[in-house]
């Protein structure tokens, strides 16, 4: 139907990371992404990156399902990499204690440390995005809600998650019509006009946007109280699923890296870095 | 009939008022409603019927605050010392907006909604959600999600919601709204079904009074300025003065027999088109239809809007429109209806240019408007949507219809002009300096269509311009369009609603599954089988009249029946 609400479609699928829970997904995508935002030593987060591939590969996500996010992060991070090192070129022999030069760039030296370091930090931050995509894409979202109401997030919490979900492409369509009505009136939005009138214009879509908005969460919410939404302070979930041998393994096996990653640094490393240079 | 001699649900002198308003809704309601009844309550918007429903669900008090006299027991117990949630254990309510009112992302889970919040285990829950599933007849959609569905599936969906808490009484709020005929004839089907099977007490608040009709009810209640001004049977109803009074639609085939000059009475039965005694009315409709003069009306104008071999697809995969011909002439009023889904809407976005087409091409009085871009398109052919709330971006009437001139850059001299011109037009002159959140939907609706036509536009697509409206404030909008078309604008109605069709628009354009089906009379459309099954039309009431009245050429009766009423009304 529309191609955008896929950037947060969850594929069904019924794989071994399908049938864990949405609970043990996000914990262990925590393990993971600490470990890796921890560490750095290029050697742990290629391990800890080639290890998520896999998984990305046992839950069956294609890469055409992740092209456009994968397409965003990659931007954010060669600006974050380009800016960072005109800001501190010298960040790199600060950490290692060295410097070996190679070339300059308008005065400024580039050196092996430098370079080592931005790699590093690249893939560290290219490694989290496929653990980020297999919880997105693996995860049902109420099943979810489910998981965050678990650890004791309050279950209107929770729901307000899963609802968010389940009207988006609603307000997002209703968004659509709206703005090329408003263009059919001779809204411009274009980037010719000044500053001032292209806020003027926006809100002739927002004002729009949230009456039609407004209609919709009275229903909503009727229908939720009808049907006795907050009568008590608990409530169960269709989606929730029990814990299994496989959850265990999952946090064990996360858990491990995590603590293993730790364990590189302060017993080999003797430090967050590893220095290759000494 | 056999009743129980305790109601299980009993007004007393009830009386209500909102605090927002100045007078009550509700005055001295006296009700008493046995179990196993099926009930329809009907009465213009504003009358009080939906707010009698919220007192019944228990949405009055809980979200709509006001003060309530007398009494109003459920099951014995006075209402005022249970809270919305105790209510719904006794009373399950459908309300109209099927869509919005689906809260699960899957059909599975919004059955169990009710369940969860009672905190029943997850695998009792899915046991029970299966079984009332099957009940409607869902089971196999348990893992769709909402975008998946169409309307009456959603309904089904809803129903099966409510009826997993073995509720005694099943309220309907306007269960007919957003449907398209077919599907809404289907859902009466459903209701009756599970009012027959379960014996639960049923009550369906509609205005589309022969639409519920469509399967027997025990007895109408009409409600008319927050009173109950009758209680009686279907049958003693069309017979009797009220609907006129109250300025409800009464059936199609009984607003024909009074043209024939037939006096309607209890005894022809005519609650029902099934069970009318048509022997008492042969005769005078077969001298009433002989005595019509067919109009003829030939169009020889010239042609304004021509959509040539048109196809799109909105993914390059499954086509959306396929094929699509056909030819307009200037000064035309014709609707385009088919199911939910057969494209209707996406040809409008294609003539509006918000869509491109695939193939074919779209002419305007012969020039082809490929190269116009929305704004410029805009100038020729104006799009109503169907909420007004969606269009309606300015706090001041005079600002709203002034947009699309002030986006234009136009004097403001020559807006002032314009815009008082499009409001006399439009009979809003009374109120240009008043703050739009002041009138009501109707004269909001009028506000939309004023500030499409402030641009002047040549063709007028409107999206469902009555979905929602009550006959009167439907027969106000649908003349205020003939104004409008007599002043020379082409008008194109995308509608689900079938007198409408029949009864504005002398052409009609049908579409099912993308695909062009039928270009012909609004009398032909309504009386072909197979036109009607493909695109989940309905058949009209007149038609199975003449088949009673033995009049051989059912689709010409239908015509008659047009030409007779426009002749009176003098269009």
């Amino acid at each position: 139907m529309n191609m955008k609400m896929k950037l947060f479609s969850y594929n069904l699928a019924d794989t071994f990371i399908h049938r864990l829970s949405g609970l043990t997904k996000l914990i262990c995508f925590l393990f993971l992404t600490f470990a890796v935002m921890y560490s750095y030593d290029i050697r742990v987060i290629l391990v800890v990156m080639v290890f998520s591939i896999l998984l990305m590969r046992t839950a069956q996500i294609q890469f055409s399902q992740v092209r456009l996010m994968v397409i965003y992060v990659l931007i954010f991070i060669f600006t974050n990499a380009v800016i960072s090192f005109f800001f501190s070129p010298e960040f790199g022999t600060s950490i290692y204690g060295t410097s070996h030069e190679f070339a300059s760039v308008f005065g400024i030296s580039l050196t092996f440390e430098q370079l080592f370091y931005q790699v590093t930090k690249i893939f560290k931050y290219a490694s989290v995005i496929p653990l980020g995509m297999i919880f997105l894409l693996t995860t049902n979202p109420s099943e979810f809600a489910s998981s965050l109401n678990g650890i004791r997030v309050n279950y209107k919490a929770a729901v307000a998650v899963a609802l968010t979900l389940r009207y988006f492409p609603d307000i997002q369509r209703d968004y659509k019509d709206i703005y090329l009505a408003q263009q059919a009136r001779g809204l411009e939005l274009s980037r010719k006009a000044k500053f001032i009138d292209r806020f003027k214009n926006s809100l002739l879509i927002v004002i729009p946007l949230i009456f039609s908005t407004l209609d919709r969460v009275e229903v909503i919410s009727n229908a939720m109280d009808l049907r006795g939404f907050s009568k008590s302070k608990t409530r169960t979930w269709y989606m929730s699923r029990n814990f299994s041998r496989q959850d265990a393994l999952a946090l064990v096996v996360s858990g491990l890296i995590f603590i293993a990653t730790v364990f590189v640094s302060i017993f080999i490393n003797h430090s967050r870095f590893y220095n290759p240079f000494i | 009939m056999l009743m129980n001699s305790k109601p299980i649900i009993e007004f007393t002198n009830f009386t209500f008022q909102y605090f927002s308003q100045a007078q009550p809704t509700l005055h001295d309601i006296n009700l008493k409603i046995y179990t196993g009844q099926k009930i329809l309550i009907v009465g213009p918007s504003g009358s009080g019927k939906s707010t009698l429903g919220h007192c019944l669900n228990g949405l009055i008090p809980f979200s709509y605050k006001g003060e309530v006299h007398g009494s109003l027991k459920i099951n014995g117990r006075e209402t005022s010392t249970l809270d919305i949630f105790k209510l719904s254990k006794t009373i399950g309510t459908v309300l109209q907006d099927s869509d919005a009112q689906f809260v699960g992302l899957t059909v599975g889970e919004d059955i169990a909604f009710a369940l969860e919040n009672d905190n029943i285990p997850t695998d009792e829950m899915h046991q029970r959600v299966r079984s009332v599933a099957q009940m409607v007849d869902m089971h196999n959609w348990l893992t769709s999600s909402p975008f998946e569905l169409s309307g009456g599936q959603k309904q089904r969906t809803s129903l099966a919601g409510v009826m997993i808490d073995d509720v005694d009484i099943l309220l309907f709020d306007e269960p007919l709204a957003n449907l398209d005929p077919a599907t809404g004839k289907i859902a009466i089907e459903i209701i009756d079904d599970i009012h027959k099977q379960s014996g639960k007490t049923i009550l369906i608040i509609e205005h589309r009074l022969e639409d519920v009709l469509h399967r027997d009810v025990d007895r109408v209640i009409v409600i008319n300025d927050g009173r109950i001004i009758a209680d009686m049977d279907a049958h003693s109803l069309v017979a009797s003065v009220v609907l006129q009074e109250t300025g409800i639609r009464e059936p199609l085939y009984v607003t024909a027999l009074k043209y024939a000059g037939v006096q309607v009475t209890e005894a022809m039965q005519a609650g029902y088109i099934e069970t009318l005694k048509s022997e008492l009315s042969r005769d005078a409709l077969q001298i009433w239809y002989r005595r019509i003069q067919p109009t003829r009306q030939l169009n020889t104008r010239l042609s304004i809007l021509n959509m040539e071999n048109i196809s799109f697809s909105y993914d390059g995969l499954r086509p959306v429109l396929e094929d699509i011909n056909f030819d307009i002439k200037e000064g035309e009023m014709v609707s385009i209806v088919g199911k939910n889904g057969a494209g209707k809407s996406t040809l409008s976005k294609l003539l509006c240019g918000f869509e491109r087409e695939d193939h074919g091409r779209i002419l305007y009085r012969g020039e082809d408007i490929r190269t116009k871009s929305i704004k410029e398109r805009a100038e020729i052919i104006g799009l109503v949507m169907q909420n007004p709330n969606q269009m309606i971006s300015k706090p001041l009437i005079f600002d709203e219809v002034a947009l699309g001139l002030r986006l234009r850059q136009v004097p403001e001299e020559k807006i002032t002009a314009r815009v008082e011109k499009v409001l006399k037009v439009c009979g809003l002159a009374p109120f240009i300096e008043w703050p739009i959140s002041a009138l009501s939907y109707g004269q909001k609706k009028r506000v939309t269509i004023a500030s499409i036509l402030v641009l002047d536009p040549k063709i007028l697509i409107l999206d469902e311009p009555t979905a929602g409206q009550d006959y009167r404030h439907y027969t106000e909008i649908m003349e205020f369009l003939v104004e409008i078309n007599k002043l020379g604008v082409t008008i194109i109605l995308i509608t689900h609603d079938m007198h409408l069709m029949l009864e504005y628009t002398p052409r009609a354009i049908v579409l099912a599954d993308g695909r062009k089906i039928a270009d012909t009379t609004a009398a032909e459309v309504l009386t072909d089988a197979k036109v009607i099954v493909e695109a989940n039309l309905k058949e009209t009431s007149l038609f199975a009249l003449s088949q009673m009245a033995d009049v051989e050429d059912g689709t010409q009766f239908v015509q008659s029946f047009i030409d007779y009423e426009r002749r009176l009304k003098n269009r």
